[in-house]
């Protein structure tokens, strides 16, 4: 057990590393120099030799494997830079766009249990007919619809034509209602899809068999038996989801101009805020990783098969 | 007989579109690129059988030339993705060892993040533009197909034909070609399938972000998003592009569905069918 948690840790860290490799590359390879673009922040004529003390002092003519060996130091201590644009640390700007996506992504949870579930269900006990049909038709629209042109519909719809939600912004609970129902909508099929397959593979068990033997109501087969072994592989996926989630789904924030992570990384591009830009990568690949390795403990909690599996996943 | 038909229907819808992504350059009734302010935001006349956009640029040429950059370029990446992924798949499966675990490590790593996230950081920090946007995308879906067919290799291997074949004088290319690669089929087609749709929905929200195509090219996303400041007053702007990604995408999981109630071995053999 204290093996695998340990195996499972050093991966952690090299998947981290890998990320962190691959954002200093990213930055390297950005177009622009970061000292011109000091200058053009600060609005100062400098010359040469004063570019070169810049240049200097931001450890640039230093070896590359140098110039990351600091910069990794700097990002564990959460010393992120400043932005570009505001010269405001990214660090605060991360927490401060925060709160937002995470209410955004409660929302759409919501949204997501409320379509899904039911859906599930209903597919899998009246499996190969009418209601299986119905949700499996949802299932596909949910998977082939793009998100940005649903949220623009819903805008559409109930807020210009039927003037019952505003249309952007944040504030309300009531402006959290379209952005949320996009997400959950869009994030719902394969739940769907992943509930129906479990509880039908369930049903195949015996010991499911053996309770409807003992006469116990089907209902309460449903709820006490199948659907927990059904939410196995869910626990699995929410943690990608989870990790999208929180990474803000760009499209959604950026559609209801929602002020979250997501739209914050988007101004961030056009404007060309590279420490912003890499707060962001950084952020969402943390983020994005421990909800893996948080869904596979929570798998491993859930299962004891899995539990007692000597060595790693593959 | 039920689900044939479901392949059927969405292989027809695809193809429907395939062949516009071919021709709809030449078939365009109208310039896509021409911009008449005269003629902005038109209601659908003759000329212009679905209106013009904010700049008087035909809507239907715009959709059709549009076909060719949302729909080819998804395909083409998938199939590229394929190519690479599959090979390598074989390698790591069929040598195993090292090898093995070394390719086993860089998917590791190049899987830790969502496509979607490598996407943006690429479009970030190298600018956005399709080209960029395609790589990221290749970079990081390789690995759903070494992953698959390395997979099929680990348990086939293993099995008695395979093992006469080895044991009569196959070579491993032989081995690959008539026993692995037929194994190896059927959860590939459902992948590609599948990955095409989820391709153009990603590739469609980057443009629509501004990450991808850039203006004036005619892509389906990009489309909705300079038809977006308008489309309260013209919604047509945002309907047609946006239906036509969710019929092409529809088209795709519908082949993708049907082949995994047909095809997938996996659920077959659990006695159920999925």
């Amino acid at each position: 057990m204290l093996t695998q948690w340990l195996t499972r840790f050093v991966q952690l860290v090299i998947v981290l590393l890998f990320l962190s490799v691959v954002t200093f590359v990213l930055l390297k390879l950005a177009p622009g120099d970061p000292v011109l673009a000091i200058i053009r922040a600060s609005d100062g004529a400098l010359s040469q030799a004063d570019q070169e003390v810049v240049r200097e002092s931001l450890g640039l003519s230093r070896p590359l494997y140098e110039q990351y060996g600091s910069w990794l130091l700097h990002v564990v201590q959460l010393d992120w830079g400043q932005s570009l644009t505001s010269n405001r640390e990214v660090w605060d700007i991360l927490i401060e766009r925060l709160p937002a996506t995470v209410y955004l992504a409660l929302g759409a949870i919501v949204v997501l249990i409320v379509i899904a579930f039911p859906l599930g269900v209903l597919a899998a006990t009246y499996h190969n007919k009418a209601p299986d049909a119905l949700s499996r038709m949802i299932a596909l629209l949910g998977a082939s619809v793009p998100s940005f042109w649903l949220g623009l519909i819903l805008i559409y719809v109930f807020a210009y034509q039927l003037n019952w939600l505003p249309t952007l912004g944040s504030g309300s609970l009531r402006h959290l209602v379209l952005p949320s129902l996009t997400l959950g909508f869009v994030m719902a099929p394969e739940y769907i899809r992943l509930l129906r397959a479990g509880l039908l593979e369930t049903f195949s068990h015996d010991y499911i068999k053996a309770a409807r033997a003992r006469g116990i109501s089907e209902w309460r087969i449903m709820f006490r038996h199948a659907i927990r072994a059904a939410l196995l592989p869910i626990v699995a996926v929410s943690g990608i989801s989870l990790g999208a989630l929180l990474a803000g789904s760009v499209v959604t924030e950026s559609i209801f101009g929602w002020p979250g992570l997501g739209s914050m990384a988007i101004e961030a591009i056009r404007l060309r805020d590279y420490p912003v830009v890499q707060g962001y990568v950084m952020f969402c690949g943390v983020c994005f990783i421990a909800a893996n390795w948080l869904s596979d403990a929570g798998t491993a909690a859930l299962d004891p098969r899995i539990r007692m599996r000597k060595g790693r996943r593959v | 007989m039920k689900i044939p038909l479901f392949i059927f229907m969405g292989m027809v819808l695809y193809g429907f579109f395939l062949i516009l992504a071919f021709t709809g350059s030449w078939l365009a009734p109208n310039d896509p690129l021409l911009i008449q302010m005269s003629e902005r935001l038109q209601p659908p006349s003759f000329t212009y059988p679905l209106g013009t956009d904010h700049l008087g640029r035909c809507i239907l040429s715009r959709i059709m030339a549009g076909t060719h950059t949302t729909l080819g370029l998804s395909t083409a990446v998938i199939v590229a993705v394929a190519v690479i992924g599959v090979p390598i798949g074989f390698l790591s499966g069929y040598k195993g060892g090292r090898i093995d675990a070394w390719l086993m490590r860089v998917a590791d790593g190049a899987g830790a993040l969502p496509e979607f996230l490598v996407a943006v950081a690429v479009a970030g920090f190298l600018g956005p533009g399709l080209w960029n946007v395609l790589l990221a995308i290749a970079c990081v879906k390789w690995i759903a197909y070494a992953r698959i067919v390395r997979g099929v290799v680990q348990t086939e291997r293993e099995k008695e034909y395979v093992l006469a074949s080895i044991v009569s004088g196959s070579s491993g290319w032989t081995i690959i070609r008539r026993h692995l690669l037929r194994q190896a089929a059927s959860p590939l087609a459902i992948l590609v399938a599948g990955d095409i749709g989820r391709t153009i929905l990603l590739l469609s929200a980057l443009s629509y972000l501004g990450l991808g195509a850039q203006p004036p090219a005619p892509e389906w996303g990009a489309m909705l998003n300079d038809g977006r400041p308008y489309f309260q007053a013209a919604p047509a702007l945002m309907l047609y592009p946006g239906l036509c990604i969710l019929l092409v995408v529809l088209a795709c999981n519908m082949v993708s569905d049907g082949l995994r109630d047909t095809l997938d071995v996996r659920s077959k053999q659990r006695g159920i069918e999925i």
